[in-house]
């Protein structure tokens, strides 16, 4: 990297004049080989965000190979045809930027902020893993991430406290096969019994340009930006369509109590249930009733567990919207000295409360108003816009979709919350799992069935 | 689900790009024009009647706005034996204030859609607002409630006095936070502020009462000892008029000073093993005291570190994580405060690598000694200087950034040279830095794993004197409620 220009430096800080209304404006194509492409312009500062995702994540995986899409994903950094192996990283740090991306269940992302100047490099970068990844592939360089991701599984999971929560409740709120069912950070088995073959499958079959979106969301100029897309990305073919996933029916049959020992101080309860996918009808609900339960001070589960009667040390609620279903999520950690069937009758009580009582207006009032104040702070980076334009543009085709998405929320009303906890937090259809102390069994709630992670 | 949505899709996009025929070159990467430069809106300063001082940048884009207040004192005023009382004093100011109830202001502020959070470090503490700015009137009355007339009601004192000794116990359960508890304490000692936990210890935190947090709280809490920091979509006379409404009767003034000890410099290496048994990984913390932030070798040092621990491409993480797969990742930094704070050098590894992950570490550190390359000292400076601007995005950030330019007396265009200032750093510069702060042979060395795996191996590097602790040989007893 040369030395670049200073002297020239003449204020021109312009600031960006967006009405205050929920909008981001954007410009959107398609590539002849399927490429969506949207750009957004924010000239606050003299950065770009770079944003693909890939629609594929490890709800895609076949039996055997779990967490292969999150090993892929770091794959997807270690060099192509014209990128050397760690020159991603090498090149796009000297050119000031950062990247990264992330995995779940519905679709991989990879991401560069970089200063606007260097945006070509990124779409150089970009388009040369999704065209020659293949070309530059070898097994050792799938043992070498596999190495790496089994570290963050240890890291994220295994070394700590209550980690292995998330991967126990995955194969108990779904059905045996259901894509969901998997952790995405996989099993260590699978991890081991990933191939160079299997790379080169899911490459072929997912990383094509019309599997991908993709959104350059800051200071840029569209026209220009148009035409550098074009330039490195238009000469990648189109692959196979890809196929939806056709998954088994989510239900649970009959409630599941579950225990498990884990190296902790305090028990802790996590209950679960199925809910509506991610923007249907339903889901606002839940994620409004997560808050009445547990946002705040004069929450309801907050207010009588950790600050009125003090035998709860934490208590948080939430509604896990994904693509094929969603899952609303209460977690709980007793204090020493209770147990986790006193936790669980006062949540039972707060639950069955709002099945017969519709919340207070003011107290779904104040829900509504602290998502709306949320989504402001969506606009304030390139970077939250770039990945919330894609998000929205994959889930419902209209990467402007903030005011689609906020309207959802404000025209909840009170008797909808209660229609929707009496619909999906049935007692007869969840999970509900006891993290006890080794050799404290007795802390758990009732008739828990003993399972190792 | 997708099927529905594929008609809506077609019908809104622009029709097929046009095929251009380009076909790009990719045998090097493009070349790129030079890069715009950062230019913030003026840094605002203006005092209150009482003397306050605002600093104020006005942010257009969204309506939102930060307003932090700062106070100049932290855990390293507590007093001898009170440790944790600046972080449970700031921590009750929102318990309570003015007129309204623990619960009471809670519900308003939420219902705002604002956010006020309180709390203390060691040298500061604050209470920060976050909020549309259509509700920052409402919002700073309630703010300046908290931060000058907080209640200190002493059932809420109990309640948080519980919840902090549970705290206590659940750092048992968390290698991570035993390895910087085990690290700092080591490294500053047990009476130096940076050596103890902000938030006290179980005696400490039995003893307080709710009259040394009134104490406390008339002690340091006044306008001459604290600073207004506000960041957003507001023009500077409306802000004026808000901030003087709420905190303009606000009196009063700070004469009392404290002394720190000295800490002394690690002259012998030591390895204190943590056991964990049964850990899946060993956390690793190392390093030594660092330099504070006044130095005058801040920017090469910044440089260095970049280099050896302060990014991906880092010699740290190049090594653990892509060259030998030891760790998800391993980084170092200077944590430069008003006194010298730490050097640290960190991981998580896989259990059965402790002893050859440390080995590599000490291999980079002795690395990073010798004549430096010169594309990686370019690298490292331009990824600072370029990525600079990524630090002034949202408010909340260059709250933050104003924050240090206070607390450290940093100049009014810092911001606007830093970027020339980190492309000044000459490499004979790092390379001095690198000798002078980075001493392979007298650094602390922690790691929180299984001992009965890895003790022979670390004892077989022969890096110095070790010593095996219990976790509550670090934490203490695990409290009782």
């Amino acid at each position: 990297m040369k030395s670049w220009p200073l002297a020239f430096l003449i204020p021109l800080f312009v600031l960006s004049a967006q009405d205050s209304g929920l909008t981001v404006p954007y410009e959107m194509f398609r590539l002849n080989n399927g490429l969506t492409v949207i750009l957004h312009e924010d000239h606050t500062v003299p950065r770009v965000a770079v944003n693909m995702w890939y629609h594929v994540g490890s709800g895609h995986e076949k039996p055997g190979r779990t967490g292969f899409a999150h090993l892929f994903e770091h794959i997807m950094f270690e060099g192509s045809a014209n990128v050397p192996e760690g020159m991603f990283d090498v090149w796009l740090e000297a050119a000031g930027g950062d990247n990264n991306g992330s995995t779940t269940t519905d679709r991989t992302n990879y991401y560069e902020n970089l200063p606007s100047n260097a945006l070509e490099l990124a779409l150089f970068l970009e388009s040369d893993r999704m065209g020659y990844l293949l070309d530059a592939m070898s097994p050792a360089k799938v043992d070498g991430q596999r190495d790496v991701v089994k570290n963050e599984r240890r890291q994220r999971y295994e070394n700590q406290p209550y980690g292995m929560v998330w991967i126990v409740m995955a194969r108990s709120l779904y059905p045996e096969n259901h894509p969901y069912s998997w952790p995405t950070i996989g099993s260590m088995e699978d991890l081991s019994a990933a191939s160079y073959e299997d790379v080169v499958e899911f490459f072929k079959k997912y990383y094509v340009p019309n599997n991908a979106s993709l959104v350059v969301a800051g200071d840029i100029d569209p026209k220009t930006t148009r035409a550098l897309v074009e330039k490195w990305f238009n000469e990648i073919p189109r692959g196979k369509p890809t196929e939806p996933l056709d998954p088994p029916a989510t239900f649970l049959a009959s409630e599941k109590r579950l225990l498990m020992e884990d190296r902790v101080q305090l028990p802790r309860l996590t209950m679960a249930w199925l809910t509506p996918p991610a923007y249907h009808p339903g889901d606002a609900e839940m994620d409004l009733a997560a808050h009445i339960l547990a946002g705040g001070k004069n929450s309801r589960l907050y207010k009588r567990l950790v600050y009125d009667m003090q035998i709860a040390q934490d208590v948080s609620a939430f509604q896990w919207s994904a693509a094929l279903a969603s899952s609303f999520w209460i977690v709980a950690t007793a204090r020493e000295g209770h147990t986790l069937a006193e936790i669980e009758a006062v949540i039972q009580e707060e639950i069955d409360k709002l099945k017969t009582e519709q919340p207070a207006t003011r107290e779904l009032q104040r829900a509504v108003n602290q998502f709306e104040a949320g989504f402001l702070d969506g606009l304030e980076t390139s970077s939250r816009k770039a990945d919330q334009l894609n998000a929205y543009y994959v889930r419902t085709g209209n990467p402007d979709y903030f005011n689609e998405d906020l309207a959802r929320y404000k025209a909840v009303a009170p008797p909808d919350i209660r229609a929707m906890i009496q619909t999906y937090l049935r007692d007869e259809a969840r999970v509900v799992l006891s993290i006890v102390p080794t050799g404290k069994k007795e802390l758990a709630a009732a008739k828990s069935t003993e399972i190792k992670p | 689900m997708r099927k529905k949505l594929t008609l809506a899709i077609i019908t809104s996009f622009v029709l097929g790009s046009p095929a251009t025929g380009q076909v790009p070159d990719r045998s090097s990467p493009p070349a790129l024009a030079a890069p715009r430069p950062l230019q913030l809106p003026a840094i605002q300063r203006f005092r209150l009647s009482n003397g306050l001082p605002v600093v104020f940048m006005e942010k257009r884009g969204v309506p939102i706005i930060q307003v932090n207040l700062m106070i100049k004192t932290g855990s390293a005023m507590d007093p001898p034996n009170q440790n944790g009382l600046a972080s449970l004093t700031a921590a009750m100011l929102d318990e309570g204030a003015g007129a309204l109830s623990a619960l009471e202001l809670a519900d308003a502020i939420d219902f705002l859609g604002a956010r006020i959070s309180t709390g203390a470090g060691a040298h500061t503490s604050s209470v920060a607002l976050h909020t549309p700015v259509s509700k920052l009137a409402e919002a700073l009355a309630l703010m300046a409630d908290i931060a000058v007339r907080p209640r200190f009601a002493v059932e809420e004192l109990e309640r948080l006095r519980k919840e902090r000794l549970t705290l206590l116990l659940q750092w048992h359960d968390q290698p991570s936070t035993i390895a910087s508890i085990t690290f700092s304490r080591k490294l500053f000692g047990p009476r130096h502020p940076y050596g103890i936990p902000s938030i006290g210890n179980e005696q400490s935190l039995r003893a307080m009462k709710v009259a040394d947090l009134k104490r406390f709280h008339e002690t340091y809490y006044h306008p001459n000892n604290a600073a207004l920091i506000v960041v957003g979509e507001i023009g500077r006379r409306e802000l004026e008029k808000q901030l003087e409404a709420v905190f303009g009767s606000w009196k009063g003034r700070t004469t009392a000073t404290v002394n720190w000890p000295d800490a002394a410099q690690v002259e012998q290496r030591t390895v204190y093993i943590v056991d964990k048994p049964g850990a899946a990984q060993s956390e690793i913390r190392m390093g030594r005291i660092g330099v504070a932030r006044t130095t005058k070798d801040y920017f090469p040092l910044v440089v260095m570190n970049t280099m050896l621990g302060g990014s991906f491409t880092s010699r740290l993480n190049q090594n653990l994580r892509e060259t030998h797969g030891y760790s998800y990742g391993a980084g170092s930094f200077f944590d430069m405060r008003p006194l010298p704070g730490p050097f640290m050098a960190s991981s998580a590894v896989h259990t059965a690598v402790t002893d050859s992950a440390l080995a590599e570490f000490f291999k980079e550190f002795k690395g990073i000694l010798k004549p430096i390359p010169e594309d990686e000292f370019e690298k490292a400076k331009n990824y600072l200087a370029l990525g600079y601007a990524d630090n002034f995005e949202s408010v909340g950030q260059i709250a933050g950034m104003l924050a240090d330019m206070i607390l450290y007396g940093l100049p009014d265009d810092y911001f606007n040279t830093y970027v020339k200032n980190v492309l000044a750093v000459k490499k004979e510069d790092v390379e001095r830095v690198a000798r002078e702060y980075i001493v392979p042979g007298k650094m602390l060395v922690v790691v929180v794993g299984d001992k009965a795996v890895v003790e022979r191996g670390i004892r077989n590097l022969n890096l110095g004197r070790v010593e095996v602790l219990s976790v509550e040989d670090v934490l203490g007893k695990k409290p009782k409620l």
